[in-house]
């Protein structure tokens, strides 16, 4: 376990050639699944419908079966947004900037933690939209030329988020998708079977591998990763924007959009360790997702964990530097008030727990990271229970004060938010290819020209 | 060659990055210009050994990202500034530091969205799934493991023999003849086609019409429309009279209530006196009212010419010599009290208005029944023979 950390290490292990490379990635998708698949799809498709069955009552009688009250009108629906969205965050950081800062690990797990980006803002996308309790009537959140001559009010944050999570799915989609147009291609002319390869051939467009279109393929590539690079930047921020433009006290705060992002691509880092864990064992991908990737993941864990842990107490200074009583209260009542279980839960997992991995055992050993980042995903669902609830709890009125419970339907439809998750990221290994081809080929051993020096070495 | 199959390229594949770095610089370097070389990935210095231009993708990504910027950021000025200004939270109605994140955001997605389509259909000419190159051995080998480069016939410089000989000098794995696939048509009037698309847009409008028509109006989504709460006219079982809306008590009076002495009487034997002199803005204001609640009937000249054509018996003239030897008490009465088939008008004119459309009736009168000193009156005060 003796690392040479002057050097950079090789991105795949194992020497492997351009046949194997491709050998390994696209073997899930021209196997049949076994047994463990799926026991793995039915647990994920039992919790996506105990969801739905929480989600069908929801519709049916309405959001009074939440446990929602006054005055703690956002809880557990809106919690679960901002984790997911959060969850989301990472993808587009491994792909846009990570590209964008020429770290070439990126590329063994950019790809799925892309699609693992676009579920997590699905999952995301579902909470606002029921929370407005009458999710057929969400096409008003839209501006459109209507009968009653309105618009939309353009300068709430509320609307902001709309269009913030909107354009990032898109643009995470469009992205994903161009770095698939390649694969779809390799698929295409390596499959036998008649109806897979009508597939693939309709996805990939007809892709030829050309270098004439490389060319344009990789200004496109870096055009996008400028673009989505700002962009994960503003959705997080403008996500703050729904608690920070208000006054409630321990929301109406100015730290909140550098916060709330190093909290996402801290929950992000996370969720995407967890789920690579399962995958490079299950689909045999040591060698392309290798340790190194994982550690240095970790790396970002207990760096942006720390970030963290520093707003956590920046909060807490402002709130009585600042000498706004009812703020100091808040805080005050956040750590040892009714929810102070929350608040520690919150400490220890997301600033206390991460600092483990200050060690490099810890940071490469497999199940010690396991769990440590299944705390942070715990914790960081917590962060934001407590950023929600405990401020609207107590609010200004001491007559008003409620105790929020959540109820069986806010439980399942957690559960259930999970499960689409989990069910989507476990279709999604098994029909398209989970590390992007191109790009691993692209930095295997003696895969570029020995002449173009400096660009890439071993 | 092969005369019933019309010739694409001609094509190589080598082993390694350099040969195909090598191959790429040794072809353009001969001045061919239509060639292509496939790889399963971008390799490095390809561009420059081929000879390729920067790509000009990036002034789509401009001007698309400007465009939405500016879409954007008028859209918002034309709907809450010009369309439907609205006072919100105490913005201004152009309100900048609040439309920056929308502007932001529809600046991104235009300029993303854009540039990937704009490099699909019109620099890539995809998707393409006839192309020549599709299924051949040398496709399915340069998106494995192989590099590969063509040249097509369509160069200027092509020659089978010499481009065959120039490329096997190059020493490639394998050197591989593509033609153009046979020509396949299909026509777009096939019976099963037609009846496709019919069956989507019966889908589609049959399942726009019942969800928008029918579906909002089934349990549960009418459930906003069926409340628990009294709404006006409605009855109530909670109530003896069976009425859901209650009556005042005997006698309340409403705020600002001033009862007026005559009601009901048809020929008051007194009136009230009008209080409020003639003044500009008091005519203008019964003129308003007046075009609004008189004029229907009474026309706007108060010639008695109904635009109700003959929905409504039409009311006399008030330049006859009864109605212009009314006192402005007995028009006020008429107004507050109704007369023969005119109703009350005292719940929608307010006191105030009613006495400024009996001082505009009286505008109306005098001048629909000038006489000829009106004129030099007229032209005394003006200074000048203006009337004539």
């Amino acid at each position: 376990m003796n690392i040479d950390y002057s050097q950079e290490t090789p991105l795949i292990a194992g020497r492997l050639d351009l046949a194997q490379i491709e050998e390994l990635i696209a073997q899930p998708m021209d196997t049949k699944p076994d047994r463990k698949y799926y026991i793995a799809l039915s647990i994920s498709v039992t919790a996506l419908l105990i969801g739905a069955v929480s989600l069908g009552l929801t519709f049916y009688y309405g959001i009074g079966l939440w446990g929602n009250n006054q005055p703690v009108g956002w809880a557990f629906e809106i919690v679960n947004f901002v984790f997911w969205v959060g969850i989301g965050h990472a993808g587009t950081l491994i792909s846009a900037i990570l590209f964008l800062l020429r770290q070439k690990w990126r590329t063994g797990i950019a790809r799925f933690a892309e699609a693992m980006t676009i579920f997590a803002v699905m999952c995301a996308g579902i909470f606002p939209a029921i929370h407005t309790g009458r999710p057929w009537m969400d096409g008003y959140l839209l501006p459109y030329p209507n009968q009653h001559g309105l618009w939309v009010n353009f300068t709430s944050p509320l609307l902001w988020d709309v269009f913030a999570v909107t354009t990032y799915f898109t643009v995470s989609l469009v992205f994903w998708y161009v770095g698939l147009i390649p694969d779809f291609g390799s698929m295409r002319d390596r499959t036998t079977s008649k109806i897979k390869k009508t597939i693939y051939s309709i996805f990939s467009l007809g892709w030829r591998h050309s270098n004439r279109h490389w060319s344009h393929y990789e200004k496109a590539y870096m055009l996008l990763a400028g673009f989505a690079t700002p962009l994960v930047l503003s959705v997080h921020t403008i996500v703050s924007f729904d608690f920070a433009v208000s006054i409630i006290p321990g929301w109406h705060t100015t730290i909140f959009p550098p916060y709330f992002v190093a909290g996402a691509i801290f929950s992000g880092f996370a969720m995407v360790v967890t789920v690579l864990i399962f995958v490079r064992k299950i689909f045999d991908l040591q060698n392309i997702i290798t340790i190194d990737h994982l550690e240095k993941m970790n790396k970002v864990i207990l760096s942006t964990g720390m970030m963290v842990g520093y707003a956590y107490s920046m909060e807490f200074f402002i709130a009585w530097y600042s000498g706004v009583q009812a703020e100091s209260f808040l805080f005050l009542s956040r750590a040892f008030g009714p929810y102070a279980w929350a608040y520690w839960i919150m400490v220890s997992c997301n600033v206390l727990i991460p600092q483990l991995f200050w060690f490099r055992k810890i940071r490469r050993s497999i199940p010690l990271m396991l769990i440590i980042v299944i705390f942070v995903n715990v914790g960081m669902w917590f962060e934001r229970f407590v950023i929600t609830v405990t401020s609207l709890n107590r609010d200004f009125l001491p007559s008003s004060w409620a105790y929020f419970t959540p109820t069986m339907y806010d439980i399942g439809l957690l559960i259930g938010s999970f499960g689409f998750f989990f069910t989507l990221v476990i279709l999604f290994t098994k029909s398209l290819p989970v590390v992007s081809i191109s790009e691993v080929k692209a930095v295997a051993d003696g895969a570029q020209p020995t002449h173009h020096g400096g660009a890439y070495h071993e | 060659m092969n005369n019933d199959k019309n010739l694409y390229c001609i094509a190589a594949t080598f082993n390694t990055p350099d040969e195909i770095i090598n191959a790429a610089k040794k072809v353009s370097g001969a001045g061919y210009t239509h060639f292509d070389v496939n790889t399963p990935y971008p390799v490095h210095g390809m561009d420059d050994a081929m000879k390729l231009k920067p790509s000009k993708l990036g002034f789509v990504t401009l001007v698309m990202g400007l465009a939405g910027a500016s879409i954007a950021l008028l859209f918002m000025y034309w709907s809450l500034s010009i369309d439907y200004p609205l006072v919100i939270g105490g913005k201004p109605y152009f309100a900048l530091p609040a439309f920056i994140p929308v502007t932001f955001e529809m600046t991104v997605l235009l300029a993303t969205v854009s540039t990937v389509v704009a490099m699909i259909m019109l620099f890539f000419q995809l998707p393409n799934n006839k192309h020549p190159l599709h299924d051949t051995k040398y496709m399915k080998s340069v998106s494995h493991d192989k590099y590969g480069i063509l040249i097509e016939t369509n160069d200027d410089k092509f020659d089978e023999k010499e481009v065959e000989n120039f490329l096997k000098n190059l020493k490639p794995l394998n050197i591989e003849y593509i033609y153009y696939p046979p020509e396949e048509t299909y026509s777009i009037f096939q019976p099963k086609f037609l009846l496709l698309l019919a069956g989507i847009a019966l889908v589609v409008s049959g399942g726009t019409y019942f969800s928008l028509n029918k579906l909002m109006f089934m349990t549960p989504f009418n459930w906003m429309m069926d409340q628990a709460k009294l709404i006006p006219q409605k009855g109530s079982e909670l109530f003896e009279d069976g009425f859901g809306m209650r009556k005042p008590v005997t006698g309340t009076v409403a705020r600002g209530f001033v009862p007026y002495p005559y009601k009901g009487q048809v020929n008051p034997t007194e009136v009230l006196a009008n209080p409020f002199l003639p003044t500009k803005e008091n005519i203008a204001l019964g003129k308003a009212k007046y075009d609004i609640y008189c004029s229907p009937c009474h026309g706007y000249f108060a010639d008695g010419d109904s635009r109700l054509r003959g929905q409504f018996p039409n009311p006399p003239t008030l330049h006859s010599q009864r109605a212009r030897d009314f006192s402005d008490g007995m028009f006020y009465h008429i107004i507050t009290n109704g007369q023969n088939i005119m109703p009350s008008y005292e719940s929608q004119i307010t006191r105030d208005e009613r006495w400024a459309i009996v001082n505009y009736i009286r505008v109306l009168q005098r001048a629909k029944n000038a006489s000829d000193a009106d004129l030099t009156e007229m032209n005394k005060e003006a200074g000048s023979n203006v009337a004539n």
